[in-house]
């Protein structure tokens, strides 16, 4: 399943991440994960939220420039070796992984690795096949509790 | 589609015999003013020496610090109660400049303006929307009296209001409008913001840009966008406004109405004139105004005669695009650089959006520029490198164009000053 991340361009001046996370606290939209791209003179802040078209709207009411991108939230085990497991089948299979980063959700049980790749399609039928679940919109904005980690 | 068939196209030895009248007249129509008449003392000049076009470059130039000299009467030459209306040119820098004019040359000026529009296919069945400030500026009442004069109805809507103008175009079915470039650009959100499709649901088939130079690019994206067809407009106060130069179906340079001004190409260093095809600054001179008859003004207004006949059949010449303002000019590390020049590159980038913004810094004794950019909101797709490759490309094509590498920073769409009126594209920040 097809999980929407939410990208927003972050011009080069102070406050930009601040800006973002007062739009989203405002609309009651709950961050689950987040990275920050950047060059020297702007980036790109990658979000996973729970309620992706309501942070998307208010995001580009506020006059900032933002995109969804289709990426592949995928559930490990949240125990040594578990994201090893998901990884190794993704370089046995030869697919490309574009970015990727996770959060825990159930501590010591369960963990989401969230991967953007190029062929959204066939990556998601072979991670499938190995046996891993995936999460779509509905299914990850249900999930709780929640402790989210940058890794 | 002639709206004055035996001026427009009248044969050029016909139309330059009566430049030469015209000019016998506005020669001592001048000396009345008190400017004009002092200078004629003081260089011995005696209009009755004027006997041909080639002794036009004798006759003196005049400037627009002559203009602000003189202020505010100084170029009278009619008695003051034989005044109707005043202008007042939105000059950016030192005082502004005033421009009277008598019943008769408004009449003859709204005329000009009426044989524009009517030459882009603008009829009396049109409804015509004014989108610009009103007031002193030229550009709006210059227009409305055009309009009318064709006998449009006339929506008088004034500059700004983004909303209010796209209610008024779908309420009074519009179908010519007159609108600053850049506002153009930026009104085109506005439209998507209330998903109004503008081929759709309005009728507007003519658009006027005018009163900021622009780029070829940014016409054709005006034309793209909206599906309207774009006109360029060409004029300044000193030399009535709106209606001096305008562009025909060709869309292929301006006419510039020689029945009403003498043009002149000078290389602006030597004064001398240059021949047809070269670029230089536009020197005019009224033809027909009895007010404020002003001789070879410097306009600073950079361009060139196009030459050859045009296919419309008109035979007053051509001028091209703007290229800029002798005044625009920044000079940077001893480089002579046009707000223009650097509109024109960007535009011919993908993934450049509607606006820009050059910043000039002096750090220590270098001089740096800063080329703000806003991003098309529908090339953002999230990917960090694609937007670092278009930062690349647009440092690498500027400094291909001007020579000097600028520093490219990416903004988002919408962020940078909108231009409801005109467009602030540079910011000079060095003090001396
Ligand atoms: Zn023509």
């Amino acid at each position: 399943m097809i999980v929407h991340q939410i990208s927003v361009f972050a011009e080069n001046k102070p406050g930009q991440l601040a800006r973002l996370t007062r739009i989203l606290g405002k609309e009651k939209v709950n961050i689950r994960a987040t990275t920050i791209a950047t060059t020297a003179t702007f980036g790109v802040i990658n979000l996973i939220v729970d309620d992706p078209q309501k942070a998307i709207k208010a995001i580009k009411k506020d006059g900032m420039m933002v995109t969804t991108k289709e990426v592949i939230a995928v559930i490990i085990e949240d125990k040594p070796g578990g994201l090893d497991r998901l990884t190794q089948m993704l370089f046995k299979e030869n697919i490309n992984v574009n970015n990727a980063y996770g959060f825990v959700l159930d501590s010591w049980k369960t963990a989401v690795f969230v991967v953007e790749v190029d062929d959204i399609a066939r990556a998601q039928k072979l991670i499938e096949k190995a046996g891993f679940k995936t999460l779509d919109d509905d299914a990850l904005s249900a999930v709780e509790p929640f402790h989210y980690v940058k890794y | 589609m002639y709206w004055e068939k035996e001026i427009e196209t009248m044969p050029r030895e016909k139309l330059e015999a009566m430049q030469v009248e015209r000019l016998k007249a506005t020669l001592r129509q001048a000396a009345k003013s008190p400017h004009y008449g002092r200078l004629y003392k003081e260089t011995g000049f005696n209009p009755d020496d004027f006997k041909s076009l080639a002794d036009v470059p004798k006759l003196p130039l005049t400037t627009k610090d002559d203009l602000r000299e003189n202020w505010p009467y100084g170029f009278l030459a009619v008695p003051r109660e034989e005044l109707v209306r005043m202008h007042s040119s939105s000059g950016t820098t030192g005082r502004a400049t005033v421009i009277f004019h008598t019943a008769g040359d408004l009449n003859a000026w709204t005329n000009l303006v009426a044989r524009c529009m009517y030459m882009t296919g603008v009829r009396k069945s049109d409804v015509f929307q004014n989108m610009m400030t009103y007031g002193l500026f030229t550009g709006g009442l210059g227009f409305h009296y055009g309009a009318e004069r064709i006998g449009c109805l006339v929506i008088p809507a004034g500059a700004g209001n983004s909303k209010r103008q796209i209610q008024l175009m779908q309420d009074f079915e519009t179908t010519v409008i007159h609108i600053i470039p850049s506002y153009a650009l930026h009104l085109y959100s506005v439209f998507e913001e209330l998903k109004v499709d503008p081929r759709k649901d309005t009728k507007v088939k003519i658009a006027f840009v005018g009163a900021e130079p622009h780029t070829e690019k940014t016409r054709r994206k005006i034309e793209e966008f909206y599906g309207w067809k774009a006109f360029n407009s060409y004029g300044l106060s000193e030399m009535n406004g709106p209606g001096v130069a305008f562009e025909c179906p060709c869309q292929n340079g301006l006419h510039i109405w020689e029945d009403s001004f003498l043009v002149e190409i000078i290389d602006p260093q030597t004064l001398q004139p240059v021949p047809d095809g070269e670029e230089g600054e536009l020197v005019m001179t009224t033809l027909r105004r009895e007010g404020m008859p002003i001789l070879r003004y410097r306009t600073k207004d950079l361009t060139r005669i196009l030459p050859g006949p045009c296919e419309c059949g008109r035979t007053h010449r051509r001028i091209e695009r703007f290229k800029g303002r002798t005044d625009d000019m920044m000079i940077l590390k001893g480089v002579n650089i046009f707000p223009i020049q650097i509109e024109k590159k960007l535009m011919e980038i993908p993934g450049v959006g509607t606006n820009f913004q050059i910043v000039l810094e002096r750090k220590g004794f270098n001089d740096e520029m800063i080329v703000k950019v806003e991003v098309a909101q529908e090339f953002f797709d999230g990917d960090l490198l694609k937007l670092e490759r278009l930062q690349r490309r647009i440092t690498e094509e500027l400094k291909g164009d001007i020579l000097i590498t600028p520093k490219v920073e990416l903004v988002e769409p919408g962020s940078l000053p909108k231009s409801e009126g005109k467009a602030v594209r540079v910011i000079d920040n060095r003090k001396d």
